[in-house]
């Protein structure tokens, strides 16, 4: 193949420059915090990935995959009608929503699964918020004959039950979790219990670009492909680099991979959009960047929502996938040294976006990628008509159509039946003074 | 392997005498270590027992009183758990009883005061705890508190000497001994790094898994203990599965401490009271001490 996307995909890591780093750590954050029985299988995943990554056939497996199975690359859209509201710049969409199963997860879990086999495991397991990653891990391992377990957390199972009868579908098992919070960090937590203990045949596909390393560098890798054909597509379109990248951050896997081909062209702005919740200012939120402190957390030193005595303090947001106290340790670094800013996005901004696209181009956003959008709209009244935003879509809003319909009153109260009735309990409250 | 003659030629090290005693053939363990408890015990020609209990349940001074039931009862070793949110090593017995902890706000400040209170009994303390909340006291002041508190060292079930740096030179500042764990999946070379690491003993994981009751100790326990020794440590102890006397003693046919936590805890859980939970653990202890005599 011989376009400039698909060029891009084939791109080797880069050997200069910030994208060059390759972990343990980054800065002062990342490493390893786990306990030493899992030492081993970190380093075997290490190995495996680094020959994988130098092993044509195994790339040129993982392209295929791309391209006749999740369905990439993943277009990029102008979303004009959209972009009259973000001061009328250019708005592009790398539609991550597009890809098989609904969001950027496939990305990563169809490069370890592949990794899975290589290492001759026969067994993966997973950690699932918004269960993205747990129906793209569920697919992958239906996919290639892997068993297949996901963890989950309880208050999650509800939040997103459809993902729930996906992941089933597909023929894993999905274990509610209910220690703890009982969201994404929980089930991260149990995930490693189960894996600590299975090690010798299990891999753990962990989801994003956060934990101990070598997962925040593999992630990334399997990532990166965002951001490679999307800068190829946008000098294709527009015939220059954008001004600004925005993404969504949760553990941050779709906004590294979106930003990593663009860390080392200084005049694009990176921006990254953490779950502001109620907003920062209430304590309830998912924003480590913005209003955690440095600290040790599942594995890695980074950003993470931690009382003075170490606690982890319990996130809150309206999406599951951005639910999560912690932040990957490149994003901390890339923060910490101003070559990225982040920022809180309220659930009540995320959900204005989120109905904006819906009625101006015909798209239901994944709520994670929405407070992307809602950071668009704002960066592009701040920048003006001339400034091209790339924005990461990262994924599609199917799942997320019952809280939609709550939090916008799309549903009577007639329309709920009774056996809803603790559903409805749970769903998120419209925050006072939001304006729908 | 060098480690049978290793192991005839500490025969019985005298508290503060001289003779080649710290993990990594240093100065004798100071009183009040844990090395010097599993000195003494090996002196006796037994193992060590070593109980486990997390402080703040089933409250605070239940906790302390359930330690100072334990070593009433024969443990040589106190291990003091800080309780934190994220216990990834832990299964769901020491979950239930940390969550409790963490809903009455136990705090570091309240652990050190239960080390001072358990060590008053003359057991060696040590405080078993994930990095987050050490690395959020800051770990040369918390090294510095638990010095004066009285501990012996720290337990550090998700901190590998490779990411220690801090606590290695504040712990030999404040003269505290380390406990890193090895698991059957440790290499050789990592054994060994390891084990030169440690100050006090070595803590040898049975099996590949989190804490908790098992029907039968990790088959590979004795494996990696003679592969421990072998890799340079002179005192190992073993965890994780370990409840009853009968797999004390089995334990304690091959290694120099047996480490016992779930089935203490366990006995908190079933208790109707405070009195009736530490009466409990005492039994526990008195048992298991008598098993890790029968080896
Ligand atoms: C669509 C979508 N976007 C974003 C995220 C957040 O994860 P990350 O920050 O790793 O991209 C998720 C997680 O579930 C997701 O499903």
């Amino acid at each position: 193949m011989s376009t400039p996307v698909a060029r891009a995909q084939e791109q080797p890591a880069p050997a200069t420059g910030l994208a060059a780093e390759r972990g343990p750590y980054f800065g002062a954050f990342g490493g390893r915090f786990v306990p030493e029985a899992l030492v081993a299988a970190l380093d075997e995943i290490e190995a495996a990935h680094t020959a994988a990554m130098a092993d044509e056939s195994f790339l040129a497996e993982l392209a295929e995959l791309h391209r006749t199975y999740s369905g990439r690359p993943s277009i990029l859209t102008p979303v004009p009608r959209f972009a009259e509201h973000a001061g009328g710049a250019t708005v592009l969409l790398k539609r991550e929503d597009l890809n098989h199963t609904g969001s950027h997860k496939i990305n990563n879990v169809l490069g370890q699964a592949l990794l899975t086999k290589r290492m001759g495991k026969s067994r993966v397991i997973a950690e699932t918020g918004a269960g993205q990653h747990g129906v793209a891990t569920a697919t992958a391992a239906a996919l290639m004959g892997l068993e297949c377990t996901i963890y989950m957390g309880e208050e999650d199972t509800r939040r997103q039950a459809l993902n729930v009868a996906r992941m089933r579908l597909l023929g894993a098992t999905v274990v509610p979790v209910t220690a703890g919070s009982r969201t994404l960090k929980d089930a991260v937590n149990e995930a490693f219990r189960d894996w600590v203990a299975s090690v010798d045949t299990t891999h753990y596909a962990f989801g994003t670009v956060a934990g101990p390393h070598p997962f925040p560098v593999l992630v990334r890798d399997y990532q990166r492909v965002i951001g490679l054909e999307a800068r190829a597509q946008v000098l294709e379109l527009t015939g220059r680099l954008p001004d600004a990248v925005c993404a969504c951050v949760g553990g941050g896997s779709n906004a590294i991979g979106i930003f990593h081909a663009f860390l080392d062209d200084p005049q694009v702005a990176l921006h990254g959009y953490e779950a502001g919740g109620d907003g920062v200012e209430t304590g309830r939120h998912a924003a480590p960047i913005t209003a955690g402190v440095t600290g040790v957390f599942q594995g890695a030193r980074q950003f993470v929502m931690q009382d003075e005595d170490g606690q982890t303090i319990e996130s809150h947001s309206i999406s599951a996938g951005l639910d999560y106290p912690g932040v990957g340790p490149e994003h901390a670094w890339l923060a910490a040294g101003g070559r990225a800013s982040y920022h809180p996005v309220t659930d009540a901004q995320a959900m204005d976006a989120f109905r904006l696209l819906c009625r101006t181009e015909g798209i239901i956003p994944a709520i994670e990628s929405s407070h992307a959008l809602a950071g668009a709209l704002q960066l592009g009244r701040e920048l003006g008509p001339d400034a091209v935003l790339l924005v990461n879509l990262s994924g599609r809003g199917d799942k997320d159509v019952d809280t939609a319909a709550r939090w916008f009153d799309l549903v009577s109260d007639a329309d709920l039946v009774a056996s809803e009735a603790e559903r409805v309990a749970d769903a998120p409250q419209r925050t006072e003074g939001a304006g729908w | 392997m060098s480690t049978t003659s290793e192991r005839a030629s500490t025969n019985g090290p005298v508290e503060g005498s001289t003779v080649d005693g710290g993990a990594g053939g240093a100065l004798a363990p100071r009183p009040g270590s844990a090395a010097a408890a599993v000195d003494r015990a090996k002196a006796e020609g037994r193992a060590a027992l070593v109980a486990y209990l997390p402080v703040g349940f089933p409250d605070l001074d239940a906790s302390v009183a359930a330690a100072k039931a334990a070593v009433a009862g024969g443990a040589d070793v106190v291990e003091l758990g800080l309780p934190y949110s994220d216990p990834t090593m832990d299964g769901p017995t020491i979950q239930r009883a940390v969550e409790v902890a963490l809903r009455a706000r136990t705090r570091p400040a309240d652990v050190l005061r239960a080390v001072e209170q358990v060590a008053a009994t003359g057991a060696a303390v040590l405080v078993m705890t994930y990095w987050p909340p050490v690395d959020r006291y800051g770990v040369d002041r918390f090294a510095a508190d638990l010095a004066s508190a009285g501990a012996a060292g720290l337990i550090t079930p998700d901190l590998i000497p490779d990411e220690a740096d801090g606590w290695i030179a504040a712990s030999d500042e404040h003269d505290l001994e380390r406990v890193f764990l090895v698991a059957p999946s440790s290499t050789d070379a990592r054994l060994a790094s390891t084990a030169a690491a440690c100050r006090g003993f070595v803590y040898a994981a049975s099996t590949m898994g989190v804490t908790g009751a098992r029907t039968a100790v990790g088959a590979g326990a004795a494996g990696l203990v003679e592969r421990t020794r072998a890799a340079g440590a002179e005192r190992v102890c073993v965890g994780l599965g370990v409840s009853t006397p009968e797999q004390a003693a089995q334990v304690a046919g091959y290694a120099d401490g047996v480490i016992v936590g779930s089935a203490f805890v366990a006995r908190l859980l079933q208790a109707g009271s405070p009195a009736e939970g530490a009466r409990a653990v005492g039994e526990l202890a008195e048992d298991l001490a008598r098993g890790v005599r029968r080896a």
